[in-house]
């Protein structure tokens, strides 16, 4: 029994590093948490290699979508369950975060009120709302970011999957469930700070968010974030249970019929993706400066899930790579040719979902990728 | 094999960073560099890209009058895209990446808010040039828009000294500008004696477009015998819906006035402005005032945008404005240089467009004339009512009791809150 | 506060004279001369000058007074720099006329035509406007329109004294009209309310009033309850006050009655703005099981379609809209198929791929619309049979444009129905919906069909686009605005089933609208937007169960 557990762990990781997908992923994650430390804070602001805060915090974006793009290919790539709210449960995980920060400005805010953040001195509010009670403390704070999105993505989801809600449906209802929360967040009634959201903040656990050492360590945190993660769900797509879910992918009824409880793994897949965005955006916030109810929009997440379908869904790095790519090119088309960005995203979409089903990562050659599990190929039919 | 692809791996991945990297290096310093930080797509674009334009055709101008100090200026344009974390990320790239020496740029105030930090951490030099909520005085800022004194309590004096206004109905748009300008207007209607019950305040959504129940409720809240007016702070999208409501509804500006502060010649040049006319607009600028220095930049405009009937409007002449006194400070200063320019600015003066002057004062904001206009029915406002001078921007309130003890002076106590009770300067960034 | 205008002596027996005789008497009209000294001095009076000399035309007695300052209320009035003479102008000038045909004062005959840099027009403001409306009301209360005499009679209610009530009295003798009378006899009461001190003309006038829903009726009403500061009644008989009461209880019921069935109204026509924009896609998406993202962008090519042609046609704004249907139907239905045949056509049987690529397509079109059009919104004309109001009673108005949206509505929805139901490629569009394989068998050209189909649903969007157009910004975010409503809307009704589209937007709007007043708009939309959410997880086929080829992807 011992001897299987260690051999299918073993076998995990020997499949990651046979995969030569994972190993390009995990090797460039694992450079750029080296690499950038060392172009940052190493090589002075004088060299040309140099990399400035600007250039940091791209960096930290990108690997936070690239974690946003893995938890929705968690689920659409290898469950078929099309999330078009996910940016939501970021957005979630964001806020959490946000209160904490804004939680730690304490009496240095612009009026100087030690409990109640500048908004709520603003709106006239005399005490802080219930459910900011605890955010102060980071570890309750570090609770809710997984929390919050988890038990959205739980309530929801056991909604939804028990009545049997499905495809265009479910992804409907995602849609309108973001759009709900964005107009709820919107409200300053609400109590998250309304159109502005949280900004300003000043420092994480005692260190200065202004620093570009705080930041290249919230970097590596990311990078390492993003690497676990992808490992934890290169374990749940191989395990016993990922096949199930696959196989609900490819036929949802048949499942059922053999006697699976359909449900409960595509409810459990689903929250589990759900908590995965949630740190994705509180990952984010700290590093970008500010959060606010835009990023709950319904577009945020139809892009999110471009990003995959770009990439190539059911790979994992593929999703990766297509949040990346797409970010990359969104960064140097609205400096470049800030008109031609709406043509060439749009243009991008149409194509690769009519020529490149399995994204740019089914470009490279078959073989290389034969060689990997055999995951990949049930993935891409 | 899997030595070689992991060493090709090694290279492409350091070829990369290296690319970004060398994007980061700062070109040879032939140009002033001007970055340039309005949405050009999404849904502010119909409001930033004029203002873009008018960045540009000032640079050009001015290049065509032998640039400044001996150097051509370069026009840096990104597009912040209408989201608000791109904002921040554009001027970190104006700031670190092109190292720009002043950027005109932001509407709204979340993407203020947002690029804030930035400006302060990176030294840099923004100049806003919307009407704005106040309630903020940044050494890196200089606000060009109008603050709260400067548009809403002129407007709201003159709907009760000259139109004998008694009820007031406080429409706005959920977010912190309309919020912050209804409080003031509530805390100054209060302090003037109108009663609680006469005053009505409400905010609606971003975009909203069904308003028939307001535009009901507005015509019975009016219908109770006194005079009553609405004070608009209705953001953009939400406007034209709006007043196609209150016309089919037969709301007339002689029997409820309507004074705009988001809605100007621009904004109505995207409807019908026939059934409007009457309504009220409190501005810095008008089109239609007429001053030669407004006709001529009127005329460069057209010649400019090449469209003999694009309007101009309040904050272009705001960009106007924060341009000369860019290059007027750089001038004195002798230097581009952030800290420089930024101790050269306060006491400047350059002239408007509608014949006075404009003053950088020692909270970073400047002063304004302010005009009400009703509209017409060529989309052109005719100007009913000015102030005698032009009023100094106030960055805190004098009518909310939380603002009353906090100043602003980048002269003398180099704080943008100082709290005068207290005496201690709180909620600052700069080092 | 506004003082009203001041009292000219003699002023009542000149216009009574006027209105008595319709034409002028000569003694006492001024001549031509005069007049136009008179109308010299608008050059550069101030507002305060206008008012009086306004008030003074007003008083003269000139037989072309009316048209005169019928036109400086509509910005027709304007002086030629050139020689500084006072002409009236055919229409106001529009952003982009160069040129305006000029009418002579006197002669009321055209005077040719000058560019618009050689004109100046003669400007007014709030206060004027209402002098002038007041004073044209005192003409309009001998015109021979009945509904020009009743704007009248409403129009001088605003501004009540003692020469107007004189002058509703003399009209009062001679009216026919009974609507007319009954409005005057009110106007008469509310100005005995005013300053009647006589408990037996109150108790009269009360009388009068009972049946009224006036705002100003009842505020008036309401004031005779009203206390003075030190307790007693501002009113002294009780007999009236509790008149006074009774009827001021009477309206106020009566006015919440009113503005109950208005909430439905107000629901209903949301309800159909809902209904218009999902039922395009209820074709698409409902009966083709594509996810057409693209949808909000094929109506807003709708809505600019109406702009264009629009600015065709600038001479016949009114008769606009009649071709701006046809032509959206055509554009957008263009555009979908071209949609249908390049790009969706490869994605049948991948609903979701259908999603991605039409969203693509939504970018692409609003950057297209962006690059031609420019970002700023477009200016839409409402024609003018659409604008203004349904007056049902004082407390019950229905605007006009949205009577019409509510009754476009039900005809595209009728049509549709008919064409699916009664015609030849209504009948395939079901078949191939309901099997395609058979259909195909049976010769059905299903690849013409599915094109055909797309082609419909994306045509009524374009014609949905063109009512969005009247009701707001047409813009390149046009789109982006209405596509979740319009997907949700779809779905609660039950897919692919129209009825259930129209139930479905219909009862969102209402249940919106009820909790507006309560909730404010935000929370209303959560409030519905969560209710839905519900509903659907519990019962995801909707209102109605699903038909057609989405409902096989389940």
């Amino acid at each position: 029994m011992t001897t299987t557990k260690t051999k299918r762990r073993y076998t995990l990781w020997i499949s990651a590093r046979r995969d030569p997908g994972s190993r390009w992923f995990l090797g460039g994650l694992g450079l750029v948490s080296v690499g950038v430390p060392i172009l940052n804070l190493m090589v002075p602001a004088s060299s040309p290699l140099h990399l400035t805060s600007y250039g940091l915090t791209l960096i930290g974006k990108y690997l936070c979508y690239a974690l946003l793009a893995l938890a929705v290919d968690l689920i659409w790539g290898y469950c078929g369950i099309l999330s078009l709210g996910h940016a939501a449960f970021f957005a979630l995980g964001g806020y959490a975060m946000g209160m904490y920060l804004m939680r730690e400005i304490g009496p240095r805010g612009v009026y100087g009120n030690p409990i109640l953040p500048d908004f709520m001195v603003f709106l006239n509010w005399k005490k802080l709302p219930w459910f900011w009670y605890g955010f102060n403390h980071f570890g309750f704070a570090l609770i809710m970011m997984f929390l919050a999105p988890g038990l959205l993505g739980l309530a929801f989801g056991w909604f939804a999957f028990r009545s049997r809600v499905t495809g265009v449906y479910f992804s409907i209802i995602t849609q309108a469930l973001t759009w709900a929360l964005m107009l709820a967040f919107f409200r300053n009634d609400t109590g998250f700070g309304g159109n502005n959201g949280f900004t300003d903040f000043k420092d994480i656990l005692g260190f200065n968010l202004l620093s570009d050492c705080v930041h290249v360590v919230l970097l590596v945190i990311t990078a390492v974030m993003l690497g676990v993660s992808y490992l934890a769900c290169r374990k749940i797509v191989a395990s016993r249970a990922g096949r199930v879910i696959r196989a609900i992918r490819d036929s949802e009824t048949r499942t059922r019929f053999l006697g699976y409880r359909v449900e409960s793994f595509k409810l459990w897949v689903f929250v589990f993706s759900t908590v995965l965005a949630g740190i994705a955006g509180a990952l984010y916030v700290p590093q970008i400066g500010i959060i606010n109810p835009s990023e709950f929009s319904p577009l945020n997440s139809i892009e999110v899930v471009i990003w995959v379908a770009v990439g190539g869904r059911g790979t994992l790095y593929g999703a990766v790579a297509g949040a990346i790519l797409v970010n990359y090119a969104k960064t140097i088309f609205t400096t470049s040719f800030p008109n031609a960005w709406y043509y060439a995203l749009g243009t991008l979409f149409v194509l690769v979902t009519m020529f490149l089903p399995r994204g740019i990562i089914g470009l490279i050659p078959n073989r290389a990728r034969l060689r990997g599990d055999s995951n990949e190929q049930s993935a891409s039919e | 094999m899997a030595h070689m692809k992991s060493k090709s791996m090694f290279v492409v991945s350091s070829l990369l960073t290296a690319v970004m990297a060398v994007g980061g290096m700062a070109k040879a310093q032939d140009t002033i560099k001007v970055g340039v930080l309005h949405s050009l797509s999404g849904t502010m674009a119909i409001s930033e890209t004029t203002l873009k334009d008018t960045v540009l055709m000032m640079i050009d101008e001015q290049n065509k009058k032998g640039g400044l100090l001996g150097k051509k200026l370069e026009a840096v344009v990104v597009d912040p895209a209408s989201n608000w974390p791109l904002f921040a990320e554009k001027a970190h790239e104006l700031l670190e990446k092109d190292k720009v020496a002043v950027v005109f740029g932001c509407w709204t105030s979340v993407s203020r808010k947002s690029v804030l930090p930035v400006f302060e951490k990176d030294d840099g030099l923004l100049f806003y040039p919307v009407q704005y909520e106040g309630e903020e005085s940044s050494r890196n800022v200089i606000y060009t828009g109008a603050a709260p004194n400067q548009q809403a309590i002129p407007a709201v004096d003159y709907l009760m000294n000259e139109v004998g206004v008694k009820r007031w109905v406080l429409e706005g748009t959920d977010y912190v500008y309309p919020r912050t300008t209804n409080k003031i207007l509530e805390a100054y209607l209060l302090a003037k004696g109108v009663k609680p019950s006469n005053i009505s305040i409400n905010y609606t959504p971003f975009g909203f477009s069904d308003w028939q129940a307001r535009v009901s409720f507005i015509k019975k809240f009016g219908s109770e015998g006194m005079k009553t007016a609405v004070v608009s702070t209705i953001n953009g999208d939400a406007n034209v819906p709006f007043y196609k409501e209150l016309a089919n509804q037969k709301v007339s500006a002689e029997d409820i006035p309507v004074v705009a502060f988001s809605v100007g010649e621009e904004e109505l040049s995207g409807l019908d402005a026939r059934p409007l006319v009457g309504h009220l607009a409190a501005w810095n600028y008008f089109e239609s005032i007429n001053t030669s220095a407004n006709r001529s930049f009127i005329n460069e405009w057209h010649t400019y945008i090449k469209n003999p009937k694009r309007t101009t409007n309040d904050p272009m002449e705001a960009h106007y404005i924060g341009f000369n006194l860019w290059v007027k400070a750089v001038e004195k200063a002798g230097t581009t240089n952030v800290d420089k320019v930024i101790a050269a600015l306060p006491g400047l003066e350059v002239p408007n467009l509608t014949g006075s002057m404009a003053k950088v004062l020692p909270n970073h904001h400047i002063t304004k004339p302010v005009y009400i206009g009703e509209v017409r029915a060529d989309g052109q406002f005719s100007v009913v009512w000015k102030t005698q001078n032009a009023v100094p921007g106030d960055a805190w309130s004098k009518y909310l009791p939380e603002d009353k003890n906090i100043l602003a002076d980048w002269v003398t106590l180099n704080c943008g809150n100082y709290n005068k009770a207290t005496k201690q300067c709180s909620g600052q960034n700069y080092k | 506060m506004r003082k009203s205008p001041p009292r000219v002596n003699g002023w009542i027996l000149v216009v009574l004279v006027c209105l008595g005789s319709r034409a002028p008497l000569s003694a006492q009209s001024p001549n031509d001369a005069n007049f136009l000294t008179q109308l010299g001095k608008l050059r550069d009076a101030s507002y305060g000058d206008k008012e009086k000399i306004i008030e003074d035309l007003g008083a003269s007695g000139y037989p072309n007074v009316r048209p005169v300052l019928r036109a400086m209320l509509e910005d027709r009035l304007y002086f030629r720099n050139s020689d500084q003479k006072v002409f009236l102008v055919k229409s106001a000038a529009q952003g982009d006329s160069t040129s305006l045909d000029l009418i002579d004062p006197v002669t009321l005959k055209s005077a040719g035509s000058a560019s618009i840099e050689n004109l100046t027009e003669i400007g007014i403001n709030n206060h004027l406007r209402r002098i002038l409306e007041t004073t044209l009301a005192r003409f309009g209360l001998s015109s021979p329109d009945v509904s020009v005499r009743l704007d009248a009679v409403l129009e001088i209610e605003k501004s009540l004294d003692d020469s107007n009530v004189a002058l509703l009295r003399e009209r009062m003798a001679v009216e026919k009209n009974s609507k007319v009378k009954k409005e005057i006899a009110t106007v008469l009461a509310l100005a005995a309310l005013n300053d009647g001190s006589d408990p037996k003309a109150l108790l009269n006038a009360i009388a009068t009033l009972r049946g009224s829903l006036n705002t100003d009726v009842r505020n008036r009403l309401q004031g005779l309850l009203d206390r003075n500061p030190d307790g007693s009644y501002v009113e002294s008989d009780a007999q009236v006050r509790a008149a006074a009461a009774e009827a001021v209880t009477t309206i106020n019921h009566w006015r919440s009655f009113y503005s109950v069935i208005e909430t439905f109204i107000f629901g209903l026509s949301q309800g159909s703005v809902l209904v218009l924009i999902a039922i395009g896609l209820a074709i698409t998406f409902g009966v083709m099981g594509v996810i057409n993202m693209a949808h909000g962008e094929l109506m807003m090519l709708g809505a600019y379609t109406t702009y264009v042609v629009q600015l065709a046609m600038p001479q016949h704004i009114d008769g606009s809209i009649f071709v701006a249907i046809p032509a959206a139907f055509v554009v957008a239905g263009l555009a979908g198929v071209l949609i249908e045949r390049t790009v969706i056509r490869m994605l049948y049987g991948r609903p979701l791929e259908t999603l991605l690529a039409t969203f693509g397509i939504s970018l692409i079109l609003q950057q297209l619309v962006r690059s031609i059009f420019t970002a700023l919104n477009r200016s839409v004309v409402t024609p003018s049979w659409m604008s203004g109001t349904l007056q049902v009673n004082d407390a019950l108005a229905i605007t006009y444009n949205r009577l019409y949206t509510m009754i476009f509505t039900l005809m595209v929805f009728g049509a549709l129905l008919a064409v699916l139901k009664f015609t030849r490629i209504g009948l395939e569009i079901r078949a191939v919906a309901q099997n395609r394989a058979m259909a195909k068998a049976m010769g059905i050209r299903s690849e013409w069909v599915d094109a055909m189909t797309f082609g419909l649903g994306s045509g009524i969007a374009g014609v949905a686009g063109v009512a969005l157009s009247q009701l707001t910004n047409v813009g390149p975010n046009l789109g982006q605005s209405y596509i979740i409503d319009s997907f949700l809307v779809v779905v609660f009704g039950g897919v692919g089933n129209l009825w259930g589209s129209l139930v479905g937007g219909m009862s969102m709007g209402i249940v919106d609208e009820i909790l507006e007043p309560y909730a404010g708009a935000v929370l209303a939309k959560i409030i519905v937007l969560v209710a839905l959410i519900l509903f659907i997880q519990r019962r995801p086929q909707g209102i109605f169960p699903p038909t057609g080829r989405a409902s096989e992807n389940q």
